[in-house]
């Protein structure tokens, strides 16, 4: 692990891998890797949820973001925050995803330095500085709350905002953006994927020939704790954080779908179609809210059918860290967690 | 003003012209720096205080760093009508950073300079310049104004700059000119649009009632102008009191000898011819005023110019293209500015211009074969399959030495009875064939230089070329001059064939070759060619071998084509290098299926035919027709293009036992053009089974490089990162590579270290000297050569000390071959570093299901994502994404991370090659879908 020199551990009062750290949302797929990893390296991890992490090795305190006792307790005497939680959804209430995105986030950052915690990893999504059109290899942009498409990443670029305005020497803060988390054990986009394929309902849009990056998830944890090891040295900056390896939408979800044993899309949708589509479900689900989520969103017909991947250079550079699982191996992984029936299921 | 009255043209000007007004400081204005501006007064031609606005850096360059503010020189910049100084506001800060002093003047009544009240003539335009550079010669530090001065102009302030040139000669160290004239050419029609702004009625409404003259100059951009710089032009001659010397600037023009300003022009135009400073000419042939015939009188004018015409800019290059940083980079090439350079301007020049003496190997003339030949009647060309309405009887046509060697002395003779010069451009518009051998021996002869362009680069093509290069004469058949006809191309016209009186009228033809032969044809061919050459003796002298002989255009695979300049010597040690490998001689049977080493057969003193083929489209070339050529000169040697060779692959099986008889004969094949397939090679190997099989590496810079046989290429295992082995290099050639960085760019010192990839560079006595009025391209591919330190840009003459960039990429094996990997255009740059494109193309084209692959980079430049495409074994119709066993089979081929392969039903290809893909185009065509745009073809 990358330590930080001699004076930044007299500045930030911590030495890597040694300390309290509270992660938040930690009982997610990503949470829960960064969670175990941080226990593995050393640290006292404290987990702040709703419900039991399951990672061992960390005390869960549990409670929401939204309430202040709760948060206050949580970072009682901690040295440092991964903050992961968040409200993510395709839909929803605004008020909803303010109140965790952004309001949960400045109450955390507030008591966090309150506590005394030296360094403070925001995770947030590549979402919060892109309004739709493709991403072909761009940098890490300013988060845009005016321009980012939906609430959640509207909510997401504020909360992000929040962060590195409260870096200061006595908490440095470090913006870590994973884009399209997937891994064993992945009730989000895996499962989602993988579902609505079983069930005959996942189109391609067009051929499905959009370049996409993504995570698989050791790789965004590595990333995590590699940016709470180089905050001293990378505070105030965000960073995306993906595999590096872009593929085509039909090639990354013909390529989970044969993880999990079901045929990969065989029919497709003119994307024009489906951002209609989506829109029309959108103003449908907003009179009359029923599952969880709708089917198809404006934004998520965007995401399938315009490309979506990152100049890594200054993230790995920066971060002193290289994705260490690839593409493939993340794949064979995944397939193995279906074949051992330790696969996801829908919670 | 009573004598105003007395000039012609500027009696129509209306009489706002004449309202005085003082000199003023310019508003806030897009890109101008109000700290530049700077009002001076200093006495007019008439001796009256006039107070002028002028751009002026100096405090700038005193503000800098370092050396106290001490120029190395003053660029003094003029500006044309209706422009003003602001056309010259990008220059002020980098010349200051480079050391620069600019002082960028509006002229009088112009700009924000004072309105007179006059109308100012060329004469008194030109002193009171001088009046003024007089006056800032006298102020203090940092604002006087010191030598060396290089003068910039631009349209008429061109002319202006240019007066004040020759009257300063003492402090004069270079010249640079954009755009601009200063002689009427006797046979060119003076500009249509300058014509109608002099038309009796229209002069002082065009210009100085109306805005119009300025706005149609201010839409002379390109791309077009933005508002806020538009309205910058503008801001000095908002109405018609300001805008007085517009017109006065128009009504100027002396298009008559009788005109007031005639003789001062005639003055600046010769004493223009009397410069020794090095001079810079950039140029935007998108002018509708000042054409390339401008150009050329301009460089007949100034024989040393260094020359750069944009392609795709006007009349305001200034705004079209960065003009600035080649101005930088030539004070630099020439040491202007620069203590001794300062300190003898005209050394610098003579050695920039001045060829060095001696120690070049004597090589014989091209023709000296034609001489030695004169009483030779066996056959020195074949065409199997003539053209032209005297020869279509039917067979071949045979020309001995004998016939061969006089017509070509009858044509030259001609030609220089027709006018023509030593150092004229002749374009010959003329298929390959005895006629155009006969006429291109004819030029070379005389001294005449060729300018030969490829039909493969059509018709927009070769009207670039022929405008560009300015031909005094044009040589074609029919089709040839009717474009010429069409198009306006330049130069006097020569048919190839009697024309009907009718038709010659028609197509402006003044004469055919068979009036050139007669004209010549009526002097003692042997006095005028064998007699020793003494003045007055009318014996034609022969060129130096350091003179131009030929510029060459062929089709480029990125951009519009570059005309590329032979010296004589550089012909002949073509010729030589072609000899001597592939050991052509005197009585070699040769079938010239290859136009560029056809026109040598002459030259070589081989026996060449032509074989049936149209030689525009390579791809007509049968195998009996081959065999048939070759029975006809009994050939050991064969020249093909890959297309042809393909071909007549392709129809092998038509041949009888006699014709395999006859090409089991040829001792020496070789493939020229483009890098050919072992399996074509191959093929081509059973069909001559005694022969053995080359294929060279080159291009029109440098026509044979290096040179690889069949039995290398089949044997060769790829090393490292792949690609074509085209062998060692020849004899007289070095090859270098200029390691590629982290980017992707050739920054490497040249270099014959094994195993790296980078640029190749090549050094030959038979390379190019330089590109024809392309001097940043000449900069460019001598960058960082041995050459590169010649102040001539590269043009030094001489064998091992010419260098040049190939634009290739590849490497050097343990044995010193070379491979190539690609074109440097080509080289994507992946976060991981630069990638190669023909090694992992290879490794997918080795793939069974894979017909043809290229290997193309998306995203920008330094974190791009490697894309294949492919052409599957299978024929496809559509395009599509690979299926996943294709993809997985392509990606472990590779050997590298692929973002995406992709399938279509062809690659798009050079037609006229057959073989190489454009990768660029390509590369965005995939980009774009792989962004989710539409899955259209390539």
């Amino acid at each position: 692990m990358n330590g930080a020199t001699g004076v930044d551990v007299a500045r930030a009062g911590l030495v890597n891998g040694s300390g309290t750290v509270l992660v938040t949302g930690a009982s997610g797929l990503l949470g829960r890797a960064v969670a175990g990893d941080l226990a593995a390296a050393g640290w006292d991890v404290r987990a702040f949820q709703r419900r039991p992490s399951g990672v061992v090795g960390a005390t869960d305190a549990l409670g929401s973001l939204t309430d202040p006792d709760a948060v206050a307790a949580a970072v009682a005497g901690v040295d440092a925050v991964v903050h992961l939680a968040a409200k993510v959804s395709l839909a929803g209430e605004p008020a909803d995803f303010e109140r965790v995105n952004v309001d949960g986030t400045a109450r955390l950052l507030e008591a966090a330095g309150a506590a005394g915690a030296a360094r403070f990893v925001h995770v947030s999504s590549p979402s919060v500085a892109h309004a739709g059109t493709s991403i072909v290899g761009d940098g890490t942009g300013p988060a845009d709350p005016t321009h980012a498409r939906g609430e959640y990443a509207r909510t997401k670029a504020l909360g992000e905002l929040l962060a590195l305005a409260a870096d200061d020497p006595a908490m440095r803060v470090v913006v870590v953006r994973p884009h399209l988390v997937w891994g064993p054990g992945d009730t989000q986009l895996v499962e989602r994927i993988v579902e609505r394929a079983r069930a005959g309902r996942l189109p391609l849009l067009g051929h499905g020939q959009a370049l996409i990056d993504s995570t698989y998830v050791d790789n965004a944890a590595s990333a995590i704790v590699a940016a709470l090891d180089r905050a001293p040295a990378v505070h105030g900056n965000a960073y995306v954080v993906t595999n590096g390896e872009p593929r085509t939408v039909a090639e990354l979800l013909a390529g989970i779908c044969r993880a999990a044993g079901v045929r990969p899309p065989a029919w497709s949708v003119p994307p024009s179609v489906a951002r209609f589509a989506g829109g029309l479900v959108e103003r449908a689900w907003a009179v009359r809210p029923g599952a969880d989520e709708p089917p198809m969103t404006r934004f998520l017909a965007e995401q399938l059918s315009t490309a979506h991947w990152f100049d890594q250079r200054r993230t790995q550079h920066d971060l002193q860290w290289v994705p260490a699982v690839t593409l493939d191996e993340g794949l064979d992984r995944l397939a193995a967690s279906y074949r051992t029936g330790a696969g996801p299921t829908v919670a | 003003m009573s004598a105003v009255a007395t000039r012609p043209a500027a009696s129509r000007l209306p009489a706002a012209a004449s309202v005085p007004a003082p000199a003023q400081r310019p508003p806030a204005l897009d890109g101008l720096d109000p700290a530049w501006s700077r009002l001076v007064t200093a006495p007019d031609a008439h001796g009256t205080p006039r107070t002028w606005h002028l751009l002026d850096n100096a405090d700038l360059l005193a503000a800098r760093d370092g050396n106290g503010g001490a120029a190395r020189g003053t660029i003094l910049a003029v500006h044309g009508n209706p422009t003003w100084s602001y056309l010259w506001r990008r220059l002020l800060a980098p010349a200051a950073e480079a050391g620069w002093r600019v002082v960028a003047v509006d002229q009088l009544d112009m700009g924000f300079s004072e309105r007179t009240g006059t109308l100012r003539t060329l004469p008194e335009r030109v002193r009171d310049l001088g009046l003024l550079t007089d006056a800032l010669s006298a102020e203090h530090a940092p604002h006087r104004l010191t030598g060396p001065v290089v003068t910039l102009g631009h349209d008429w302030g061109g002319v202006v700059s240019l007066g004040w040139a020759v009257d300063h000669p003492d402090l004069l160290a270079g010249v640079l000119l954009l755009n601009t004239a200063v002689h009427q050419p006797e046979d060119a029609a003076v500009p249509a649009p300058l014509r109608l702004a002099l038309a009796s009625g229209v002069l002082g409404r065009a210009t100085v009632t109306t805005p119009g003259f300025l706005e149609t100059t201010l839409a002379l951009g390109h791309p077009s102008l933005p508002r806020a710089v538009k309205d910058a032009y503008r801001a000095p001659y908002r109405t018609a009191e300001r805008r007085g010397g517009v017109g006065a600037f128009v009504a100027d023009i002396p298009l008559a000898p009788d005109h007031p300003s005639a003789a001062e022009l005639d003055r600046v135009a010769e004493g223009v011819r009397a410069l020794t400073v090095p001079s810079l000419v950039q140029w935007g042939p998108l002018d509708p005023v000042f054409r390339d015939r401008y150009l050329a009188d301009l460089v007949d004018r100034l024989p040393g110019a260094q020359v750069h015409r944009h392609e795709g800019a006007g009349h305001l290059l200034a705004e079209d293209v960065d003009y600035v940083a080649p101005i930088l980079a030539w004070l630099d090439a020439f040491g202007l500015g620069d203590a001794e350079g300062a300190a003898s301007p005209t050394a610098t020049a003579t050695a920039a211009s001045a060829r060095p003496a001696g120690e070049q190997p004597v090589r014989p003339p091209l023709w000296h074969h034609l001489d030695e030949r004169v009483d030779d009647p066996t056959p020195a060309l074949v065409e199997m399959a003539p053209r032209g309405s005297t020869h279509a009887a039917g067979g071949p046509r045979i020309v001995s030495w004998r016939l061969l060697s006089r017509r070509v002395r009858e044509l030259a003779a001609g030609l220089v009875a027709f006018g023509v010069r030593p150092g004229d451009r002749v374009s010959l518009l003329v298929p390959p064939g005895a006629d155009l051998t006969a006429v291109l021996y004819a030029c070379l002869r005389v001294g005449a230089v060729v300018v030969v362009a490829d039909a493969g680069l059509g018709v927009r093509g070769l009207t670039r070329a022929v405008r560009g290069t300015q031909p005094r004469f044009v040589v074609g058949e029919v089709p040839g001059l009717t474009a010429a006809r069409a198009l306006g191309w330049p130069g006097r016209r020569i048919s190839t064939h009697q024309l009907a009186p009718a038709a010659a009228r028609a197509l402006g033809v003044d004469a055919c070759l068979a009036d050139l032969v007669e004209l010549g044809a009526a002097v003692d061919l042997t006095d005028t060619f064998d007699g020793t050459s003494a003045p007055g003796s009318g014996v034609i002298p022969s060129p130096a071998p350091d003179d131009v002989a030929a510029i060459l255009f062929t089709s480029g695979s990125t951009g519009p084509a570059k005309g590329v300049v032979y010296t004589h010597d550089a012909l002949a040690a073509v010729r030589d290098a072609l000899a001597q490998q592939y050991d052509v001689g005197p009585d070699t049977g040769l079938v010239a299926g290859f136009a560029p080493f056809a026109l040598l057969g002459p030259a070589l003193g081989a026996r060449s035919v032509t074989p049936d083929m149209d030689v525009t489209a390579p791809r007509t070339l049968t195998a009996r027709a081959v065999a048939a050529a070759a029975a006809r000169v009994d050939a050991t040697v064969v020249f093909l293009s890959p297309a042809a060779l393909a071909n007549a692959v392709a129809t092998a099986d038509d041949l009888t036992g006699s014709e395999l008889a006859v090409l089991a004969r040829v001792r020496t094949f070789l493939s020229a053009g483009a890098p050919v397939a072992p399996a074509l090679l191959a093929a081509a190997q059973d069909l001559m089974p005694n022969a053995s099989a080359h294929t060279p590496y080159g291009m029109t810079e440098g026509l044979l490089m290096t040179d690889a046989s069949l039995g290398e290429i089949a044997t060769a295992q790829p090393d490292g990162p792949g690609g074509v082995l085209v062998g060692a290099p020849v004899a007289d050639v070095a090859v270098r590579i200029s390691a590629l960085d982290g980017t992707g760019a050739a920054t490497g010192a040249p270099a014959d270290e094994r195993g790296v990839t980078g640029e190749v560079v090549v050094s030959a006595p038979h390379l190019k000297t330089h590109y024809d009025r392309l001097w940043l391209t000449d900069r460019a591919a001598v960058r960082e050569t041995p050459s590169d330190s010649a102040t001539a840009g590269g043009r030094a003459p001489g064998g091992a000390g010419r260098w040049h960039r190939t634009g290739d990429v590849g490497h050097l094996d343990a044995d010193g071959r070379l491979w190539i990997e690609g074109r440097l255009a080509h080289v994507l740059t992946t976060a991981a570093g630069p990638v190669t494109p023909v090694g992992p193309e290879q490794r997918v084209e080795a793939l069974d299901t894979v017909a043809r692959a290229a290997a193309v980079g998306v995203g920008p430049r330094g974190t791009q994502q490697l894309v294949l495409v492919v052409e599957p074994a299978v024929r496809t119709r559509r395009v599509r994404l690979a299926e996943p066993v294709l993809a997985r089979t392509v990606r472990a081929a590779v050997g590298l991370p692929v973002a995406a392969v992709l399938v279509v039903p062809r690659l798009p290809t050079d037609i006229r090659h057959n073989s190489k893909v454009d990768r660029s185009a390509l590369a965005a065509w995939a980009e774009g879908i792989l962004a989710g745009g539409r899955m259209t073809r390539p």
